[in-house]
């Protein structure tokens, strides 16, 4: 008896350590022939469908990187819309490959669904929007003020939270429809208007009508970072995608931008340029890719600080600051381990 | 015979009563495998956001518990206003439909069909958005007397406190941002007290027009040959006559007016409804708050009904019973 289960053990532990090459989930996108990615039902600036039916944003192009990665193609996409209550379902059951879907990271979804992230594509946190007529610089003056807020699972803790811990009072106004939080903050029922801070950019922008008398305050109140999620047990994909990020990452600091990436692999002698476009070195062999996976993605879409600045940077629509999503040299926290 | 039919309805009740028990244990094994410990322990649990509009000193430390009790009184103290001025507006308009001046009973006339035709929502949201649209910022609020100001975050009066030195009127004072200090009457409260009021309003007066005809033009008649004067006859001779019909469907009219202002959950008002939602949203214990909703609607309710019949039932002994 003892020695039947020793044997099965010894099976299985030998074929679960037979290398799975670029991993399962790499391999049916390649039989495929398109990657299956999971976006939003439409958030401006990370994935949203345009007036001709494109879709764009900060999510979308990473799919497109990850497409340009493992097909060679960046429009061998397939998107899935999905609701908040949908996104994990889909991932679970294997209907997308990767979850790219402005989805905040905590610890109990990466942990106890069967999902893992992959890393950062984007740290959102609660903030405040104002009128610049209020001459509010940080949320800490707003001491007495009527906040409006849209009740959700946890803005209006958050901001109870930092009331308290800084000592200050709020009157707390909470809607419970869009729409009418809105009016109100645009009538001036209250002075400031609290949620995610990309969705205030986006709401500045979009529903103001002028934009340029609102002002969404630099504080910060709660973590949200935002990151592709992919299914446990295929770490060979995991890899994948956590380094497509980190290669990206990689090339801005680099100076590799979508224009000069051309130039730069005939030209340049940096040994860390040379090893990231696969001229010295092949940095795509340890993850199933071959030799020109960064150099493609950079073609399709540029390194992480274009693909930011072009869907929510000062000069889209968005108008988000880098802040925290710069380069630590920048003072933001977008490191990269080094790709050798 | 007898017995049988008394069989049937024991066996009726076991059966509800057991599909009952079924649907709560269904339920509570449903919120266990969510990890949610079903039962009312929650209301101890800290609540952890603020409420704006409270009577009673509220804020993210207190209990859930509390904040239902926060809720409960802001239902309380909108419904109250609204019945007494609804009863006060659709009175007069009742009998002003009744005026032998034309225009006056025209106008009444009008106001009933364009108040009972527009959903109560759709007044709610309309007298809310005037009100933030129309009325100035608090740095300009429109002065209405001494210390009363009035502007988009509401109408500011003083109000009686106790200090060291005793009972004392507290002044409003214009801070940074709004009013702080004396009584703050928001424009969500006005807004739903105002559309209850408008709304309700129109259907008493259709009561009290109603009743008033109901009584027998020869009891007019009568009184004018007593030599009563107009206000005279209304007074000692129809109104009381007419209030014994009116009662009953003035109580419904109030109950609907109880219900209706849940409707304060559209314009942000923290009534006892949005105070569930808050809670249910942040606690998972929907099925609860749904349940605590539900009886305290009924409570409210049938503490209406009961007042009503009290004061029905009074009135009809006083008057020795319906000639």
């Amino acid at each position: 008896m003892k020695t039947a289960l020793i044997a099965v053990i010894a099976i299985a532990s030998a074929l679960s350590s037979v290398p799975a090459h670029a991993g399962k989930t790499a391999d049916a996108i390649r039989a495929r022939g398109q990657l299956a990615c999971g976006v939003s039902t439409g958030v401006a600036g990370f994935s949203a469908a345009d007036s001709k039916g494109e879709w764009r944003g900060m999510d979308v192009d990473f799919c497109r990187a990850l497409a340009a990665a493992v097909l060679k193609d960046p429009s061998k996409v397939r998107w899935s819309p999905l609701t908040s209550q949908q996104r994990f379902t889909a991932l679970q059951s294997g209907e997308i490959d990767i979850l790219s879907r402005n989805t905040t990271w905590t610890l109990g979804r990466d942990a106890g669904q069967g999902l893992v992230y992959a890393g950062y594509m984007f740290i959102d946190g609660q903030g405040f929007l104002v009128h610049k007529r209020s001459k509010v610089n940080e949320a800490r003056q707003l001491n007495g003020a009527e906040i409006c807020v849209q009740t959700g699972t946890t803005t209006e803790k958050n901001l109870a939270e930092f009331a308290r811990a800084n000592r200050i009072q709020f009157k707390t106004l909470m809607f419970e429809n869009l729409r009418a939080v809105l009016k109100a903050f645009f009538s001036g029922r209250c002075q400031a208007f609290t949620a995610d801070a990309s969705a205030l950019a986006s709401i500045r922008a979009n529903d103001s009508g002028k934009p340029e008398d609102y002002v969404v305050l630099p504080d910060r109140i709660s973590k949200e970072p935002l990151g592709p999620v992919v299914r446990r047990g295929d770490e060979d994909w995991f890899a994948l995608v956590r380094w497509a990020i980190f290669a990206l990452l990689e090339a801005e600091e680099r100076g590799i931008t979508r224009a000069n990436v051309d130039t730069v692999r005939q030209r340049s002698d940096d040994p860390a340029v040379q090893r990231l476009l696969g001229v010295s070195e092949d940095v795509g062999k340890p993850l199933g890719l071959d030799r020109e996976w960064v150099y493609r993605m950079l073609k399709a879409v540029g390194n992480y600080g274009e693909i930011f600045e072009r869907n929510v940077g000062p000069e889209s629509l968005l108008q988000l600051p880098r802040g925290i999503n710069a380069l630590p040299r920048d003072g933001g926290v977008m490191y990269s381990p080094p790709l050798r | 015979m007898k017995v049988r039919a008394y069989a049937l309805q024991a066996a009726i009740v076991a059966a509800v009563l057991l599909a009952l028990y079924g649907l709560a244990t269904l339920v509570a094994a449903k919120m266990r495998g969510l990890g949610v410990e079903p039962g009312f322990g929650f209301l101890w649990q800290r609540a952890g956001f603020d409420i704006g509009d409270t009577l009673i000193a509220f804020d993210a430390a207190d209990t859930y518990g509390r904040a239902f009790l926060v809720g409960l009184l802001n239902t309380v103290s909108v419904a109250a206003v609204a019945i007494v001025a609804s009863l006060g507006l659709g009175g007069a308009l009742g009998l002003g439909q009744l005026a032998r001046n034309r225009l006056l009973a025209r106008l009444c006339e009008a106001y009933v069909e364009l108040f009972r035709n527009v959903p109560l929502l759709l007044q709610v949201l309309i007298v809310y958005v005037l009100l933030i649209g129309r009325l100035p910022l608090p740095q300009e609020a429109w002065s209405l007397g001494p210390d009363v100001w009035l502007s988009k975050s509401g109408l500011a009066l003083p109000w009686p406190t106790f200090t060291d030195v005793g009972l004392m009127l507290e002044r409003p004072v214009l801070g940074r941002f709004t009013f702080s200090g004396g009584a703050m009457l928001t424009p969500e409260f006005l807004s739903v007290a105002a559309a209850l009021t408008l709304f309700t309003a129109a259907y008493i007066a259709e009561v009290v027009r109603g009743s008033v005809q109901a009584v027998s033009r020869r009891q007019t008649e009568a009184a004018q040959a007593l030599g009563l004067n107009d206000a005279q006859t209304l007074r000692f001779v129809v109104v009381p006559q007419a209030l014994r019909s009116m009662i009953p469907p003035l109580a419904n009219q109030l109950l609907n007016l109880i219900k209706n202002s849940s409707l304060a959950v559209a314009v942000g008002y923290p009534d006892l409804v949005a105070v569930a939602d808050t809670t249910l949203n942040q606690s998972g214990h929907a099925v609860e708050c749904i349940a605590i909703i539900m009886a305290v609607y009924l409570t409210l309710s049938l503490i209406t009904a009961a007042l009503m019949g009290g004061w029905h039932g009074r009135l009809l002994r006083q008057q020795g019973g319906y000639p």
